[in-house]
């Protein structure tokens, strides 16, 4: 659909692209503020980040987290793909509507639900809570958002490069390591991503899996973000945009160069 | 959409090695949402039957593994339903579920409302223009959620940016008392959830005939009524896709409300989070959880409903 854009359409446009991005762009100038207050502007200054490094609860969060997030992209990634592999080539199966179900249901599922479940999980078990049981969470969290990336690439793949390495003897997974993942690796950086970013702003499920001596930037943040605006906060939240932004930016390149190796065979 | 070539299940999908090696495939994520994601759901049914007591964990089991199955049939008998009941008898729950419900509505069709001109002003945008406007619907998704509803604390105080700006230019004298009300809930909503509604809709109208709304042109149809008969019925998937990506999640949202929202507004999300950290009462949050899944089950097997027919229809 095309047609070219009538004046409503810029203004639907300009005013919907700035409601999303105004609060972000305040957020980042005011962590550069000298002053205190949120109204003032006191002068451009990084005091605000030198603190927030002297703050050690907050460097630990932030190292818990990005442990957290490491770990549990990874493993979400590799549960991700194959569920999305299984979703697209495997039409039949038994228990293949419990399997749709269980990959599509953590997509919309509210959190404090999510959250509380496994908590009772855990503690049935009888497992320690901290590192662990908040990783094992946020695997279950974001593998499904993978397995939709990679299945989305899946569907617009040429089958029949796959194919031919079949007919000409290589065994299935011989075809999927050295045909298929090459062609879907895009997707899957992409799908490694998007799970370590949202791994790394989960709060409520955090919170509920987390144990004593494991506690996530997310929650510091929160625990903070009650008592009020600081500009200290501010500074750590355009540290985590920074973070997000860069891995967007690698993500896509890997993306773009995925597709010239893609359109070059 | 589908290809012919995807559905053949695979080459002799008879054989014991190929069955082997889907197994090999299925079976890890399989079991793992098994015993991470379903497995979860049982246990909170059965703590949502438990008493609660002053013990660690706070409760006493109504089905304890070590009794077997002829210990469980035994305990069938004398499960304890209190933990529904009181859900019932204290009008805050019920008050709170209703809330969540209006403003998770509210939300919803405010969403379309906003979206929707975006959406569409998306699609009509020339080629090259849309991939940028896509990632910039896109970018927000990926900046951290909690963040984004912090950034509207500073904006929407008494003594905040919006105000201050409002003062500026004369609109008001006095502060307005936005923060910790439900203007605020919802703002944070529309605000969260915005690209959810936006993304959808846009897909579909960007798969849009354009060659449909040129015959109902020139067969003399004006623009607002071909827009109203070809555009909006053909977009309607767009939009159901984008009202239950959003419906859904905000009806149990947690952070939104208990950061913008103040004490006086209480949604069902905030109110398991309370009983759960507050007051401990494990069975009872465990209760408000299963209420909260029944509530929801009936739009989400409807949302999986609509692409299964959208996919048939593309076939």
């Amino acid at each position: 659909m095309t047609g070219g854009l009538t004046r409503f359409n810029i203004v639907s446009l300009v005013l919907g692209f700035s409601f999303l991005y105004l609060p972000i762009v305040l957020l980042v100038a005011f962590s550069f503020n000298e002053s205190r207050l949120v109204t003032v502007w006191g002068g451009f200054s990084t005091r605000w980040y030198g603190e927030l490094f002297r703050n050690q609860q907050m460097i630990d969060a932030a190292w818990v987290t990005v442990r957290v997030g490491l770990v549990s992209a990874t493993v979400a990634t590799v549960l991700g793909t194959l569920a999305a592999v299984a979703l697209v080539r495997f039409q039949r199966f038994r228990a293949r509507m419990l399997f749709t179900g269980m990959v599509y249901a953590p997509l919309v599922m509210p959190e404090v639900i999510t959250g509380l479940s496994l908590l009772l999980l855990f503690v049935s078990l009888d497992m320690d809570r901290g590192f662990w049981t908040i990783t094992i969470a946020h695997v279950t969290l974001t593998m499904c958002f993978v397995t939709v990336v990679v299945q989305s690439r899946l569907l617009t793949f040429d089958r029949s490069l796959e194919e031919a390495a079949l007919d000409l003897g290589a065994t299935p997974l011989r075809a999927f390591l050295s045909v298929t993942l090459p062609l879907i690796a895009p997707a899957v950086a992409a799908g490694w991503m998007l799970a370590f970013t949202l791994s790394l702003d989960d709060l409520v499920i955090a919170s509920f899996t987390s144990g004593p001596g494991a506690t996530t930037l997310p929650m510091r943040i929160y625990s903070q973000a009650r008592l009020g605006v600081s500009p200290e906060i501010n500074a750590a939240c355009t540290i985590l945009i920074g973070v997000v932004a860069i891995a967007i930016v690698m993500a896509s390149l890997a993306t773009k160069r995925g597709l010239l190796v893609g359109r070059s065979t | 959409m589908t290809r012919p070539g995807v559905e053949t299940g695979g080459r002799g999908s008879g054989d014991d090695a190929s069955r082997r090696g889907r197994w090999l495939v299925v079976g890890p994520p399989f079991l793992w949402l098994g015993l991470f994601f379903l497995l979860p759901f049982l246990i909170v049914a059965r703590m949502s039957l438990s008493e609660r007591a002053t013990a660690r964990p706070p409760y006493r089991p109504a089905f304890a593994w070590e009794d077997g199955p002829a210990g469980w049939w035994d305990k069938l008998g004398q499960l304890s339903l209190d933990n529904f009941v009181s859900l019932l008898d204290e009008p805050l729950y019920l008050d709170a579920l209703f809330t969540s419900l209006r403003i998770a509505a509210t939300a919803t069709l405010i969403l379309i409302l906003i979206g929707y001109p975006i959406a569409y002003a998306m699609a009509r945008a020339p080629g090259r223009l849309r991939p940028i406007l896509v990632t910039l619907a896109i970018l927000p998704f990926w900046t951290s959620f909690l963040i984004r509803v912090y950034a509207w604390i500073g904006i929407l105080k008494p003594e905040g940016l919006l105000n201050a700006a409002l003062a500026a230019i004369g609109v008001i004298d006095e502060p307005l008392q936005i923060l910790d009300t439900e203007i605020a809930v919802q703002i944070g909503l529309v605000y969260s959830y915005l690209p959810f509604m936006v993304l959808p809709i846009y897909a579909s109208l960007e798969k849009l005939d354009g060659t449909l709304l040129e015959a109902a042109q020139d067969l003399g149809c004006p623009p607002w009524k071909a827009f109203w008969l070809v555009t909006v019925p053909l977009s309607m998937p767009g939009v159901l896709a984008g009202a239950f990506l959003v419906f859904i999640p905000a009806l149990g949202e947690f952070v939104v409300p208990d950061l913008l929202g103040g004490s006086e507004t209480l949604m069902i999300g905030r109110t398991l989070w309370s009983e759960f950290f507050s007051n401990r009462d494990w069975p009872l949050a465990s209760a408000v959880a299963i209420v909260l899944l029944v509530v929801i089950l009936g739009p989400m097997l409807l949302w999986r409903a609509v692409p299964q027919r959208d996919a048939e229809a593309g076939r």
